[in-house]
């Protein structure tokens, strides 16, 4: 499998000015060189294989979408390097564009007054895209997303989910190797979600598109990524599995036990006791203390109960105790 | 020829989304072609005092206004997006610019066409016929051939100056305001010869910004008028190809100022 996306040691710093209002204000701007620095993206490394699709995930101002704009050519990167299907983005900003798709979900890459279907014939000139791929892709992503509903509506007038649609399937008609996803279910419902998901899924698997998508959605995350990069405060936290991610943290598990009737002491040796509401108990316990099946024993030992349940966390609570934690799991390689 | 055929898809789409307001167009139209009359009646109230000004009569100076005000309508009308810049970077309309494989220059050209500046343009094209009917300039095809590219290379000099106002936003996020000094202010002095100006002024606006290529250089070339502070015949000449050099620098300017692109934080 060859590598698409190749990123190493990538920053960004924004340069934030001050602004003086007014004319004279404007004046002064731009001879004024006061400003402060943001350190956006710092020392990021990694690669992306063909057909692989990656979760990039971090809390709010982390750096996603920033990266995502170096390696679609929109920013020019502070300092490293950032190649995708072996071009610059930002030196052959073209080249790359041709073989990308983008899709940055908080707004629509089309045009606001021109129907679905008008901006799509744009599409086709501005990518130059034969008529028989252009009418098969229209066929086939009408089918996956329904797009016939709305395709003579003005962008301007779509529904959330249906701007999502027609931005998804026009960031692909142009047969990309490689798609960017920035918060592509943002604001939609579930169902609507699950649609978006499936779509993804099934462009990865038919066409071997290789998907870099953000999300603060862990049900993407679970549904999509088996690979997930963790960026925090402009550093990479983690780039794994997103099994191993869970292996690393899950030492801990949750034991939930609802009582007969309500003890005085229900202490157990080697749990914690975490929560308490009426006859329901949750306890955390290590695997490696004790076991979970010696752990019901003792329980069962002492105490008459009616249910007994064992959970692992969920990503987002493992994505909290990266963050939280300060966990630098698996640093990333220096490079030369 | 393939991006000269999408440039006139992407206008004629722009054109059509504006017609579908014919009723709020046609009143900008009138509107804006009233102001303009406005404009030159100014300059005529001024003559209808001092008969003459620095030895150019009124026709003449309508020539000089005509050719300014064509060049300038024209420029607004082809480079709005230049002109409005600032909003397209606010709602990111930019940043989809960058992810399509088309250059960013020809494509902020594409973003709009202002079918309404018709009004300003029509305007001063009647009063530059006006202004040539009252004249008698005997039309060669020297001189035919000379006022095209006169025009072509005003049109080009303000293209030039929005291109720097928007190429601004680059780095203050707000376009500069100052541009419109040059723009707005350079029309309203261009309509009057420039020898009436101060010397220093008079250069600046030759040599540093130059206004005075548009259509004063111009004017004198087409009227057979010698020049009173002694430029020569080849600046004279010359002249119309300022404008367009002065618009490759400016379009220097915007590739570099694109490798400064900030984008917004959301
Ligand atoms: N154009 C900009 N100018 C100045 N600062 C910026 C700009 N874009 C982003 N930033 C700053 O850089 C940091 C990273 O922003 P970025 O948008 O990449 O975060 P993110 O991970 O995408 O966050 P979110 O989940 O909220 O979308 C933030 O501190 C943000 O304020
Ligand atoms: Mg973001």
């Amino acid at each position: 499998m060859d590598t698409v996306i190749d990123v190493r040691a990538l920053s960004k710093t924004f340069k934030v000015y001050h602004h003086r209002k007014g004319f004279l204000g404007s004046f002064a701007n731009l001879f004024s060189r006061k400003h402060r620095l943001v350190q956006a993206v710092a020392q990021v490394s990694f690669t992306v294989k063909r057909g692989e699709i990656v979760g990039y995930l971090g809390p709010n101002g982390a750096g996603k979408s920033t990266t995502l704009k170096m390696l679609t050519g929109i920013l020019v990167p502070s300092s490293g390097s950032v190649t995708v299907n072996g071009y610059i983005p930002h030196r052959q900003r073209k080249e790359n564009a041709k073989r990308i798709g983008v899709v940055f979900g908080q707004r629509s890459h089309l045009w606001f007054d021109l129907p679905v279907q008008e901006s799509f014939e744009l599409l086709q000139r501005i990518y130059r895209i034969p008529q028989a791929q252009y009418h098969h892709n229209v066929e086939m992503f009408d089918e996956l997303l329904s797009l016939g509903d709305f395709f003579q509506t003005p962008v301007r007038q779509l529904s959330l989910g249906q701007r999502m649609r027609a931005d998804l399937a026009a960031a692909l008609l142009h047969n990309p190797d490689v798609l960017f996803l920035d918060e592509p279910t943002v604001g939609l419902d579930v169902v609507a979600k699950a649609r978006i998901r499936q779509f993804i899924q099934q462009i990865n698997a038919e066409r071997q598109v290789t998907v870099v998508l953000t999300t603060h959605d862990l049900d993407d995350v679970e549904k999509l990524c088996k690979r997930v990069i963790l960026i925090d405060d402009a550093r990479l936290r983690f780039d794994g599995e997103l099994a191993t991610l869970r292996r690393l943290l899950s030492t801990e598990r949750l034991l939930i036990v609802d009582y007969a009737e309500v003890y005085s002491d229900i202490s157990i040796p080697n749990a914690h006791m975490t929560y308490q509401e009426g006859t329901r108990v949750q306890y955390r316990f290590s695997p490696e203390e004790i076991s979970t099946a010696a752990l019901i024993k003792a329980i069962l030992q002492k105490f008459k109960i009616v249910d007994i349940s064992v959970q692992e966390p969920d990503i987002e609570e493992l994505i909290k105790a990266v963050y939280e934690d300060n966990l630098l799991l698996n640093p990333p390689a220096n490079f030369p | 020829m393939k991006s000269l055929s999408l440039y006139l898809h992407f206008i004629t789409l722009r054109i059509r989304a504006q017609m579908a307001y014919r009723f709020s167009f046609t009143l900008e139209l009138l509107s804006q072609a009233s102001i303009s009359v406005i404009d030159f009646l100014m300059i005529a109230i001024l003559f209808e005092r001092f008969k003459q000004l620095a030895n150019w009569t009124l026709w003449e100076v309508g020539l000089l206004y005509g050719i300014i005000s064509v060049c300038f309508a024209v420029a607004e009308m082809v480079a709005r997006g230049f002109d409005t810049f600032q909003s397209l970077v606010g709602r990111g309309a930019f940043d989809n610019m960058l992810i399509r494989p088309l250059g960013t220059f020809y494509q902020v050209f594409a973003h709009e066409f202002q079918l309404r500046r018709v009004g300003k343009l029509s305007q001063a094209l009647v009063v530059f016929l006006i202004a040539n009917s009252h004249l008698d300039i005997s039309w060669t095809l020297g001189k035919l051939g000379y006022l095209f590219l006169a025009l072509i290379g005003g049109t080009c000099f303000f293209i030039g100056l929005l291109v720097i106002g928007a190429a601004s936003c680059f780095w203050t996020v707000q376009s500069i305001e100052i541009i419109n000094i040059f723009t707005h202010g350079g029309i309203f002095m261009g309509s009057y010869p420039i020898s009436i100006y101060q010397r220093w002024f008079r250069h600046f606006f030759t040599f540093i910004v130059p206004l005075a290529c548009v259509n004063y250089f111009p004017s004198l070339f087409l009227l057979n008028k010698i020049e009173p502070a002694g430029a020569s015949r080849i600046v004279v000449q010359f002249a119309p190809f300022i404008g367009i050099l002065f618009l490759c620098l400016t379009a220097l300017f915007w590739k570099w100022g694109v490798s400064h692109y900030q984008s917004t934080g959301h």
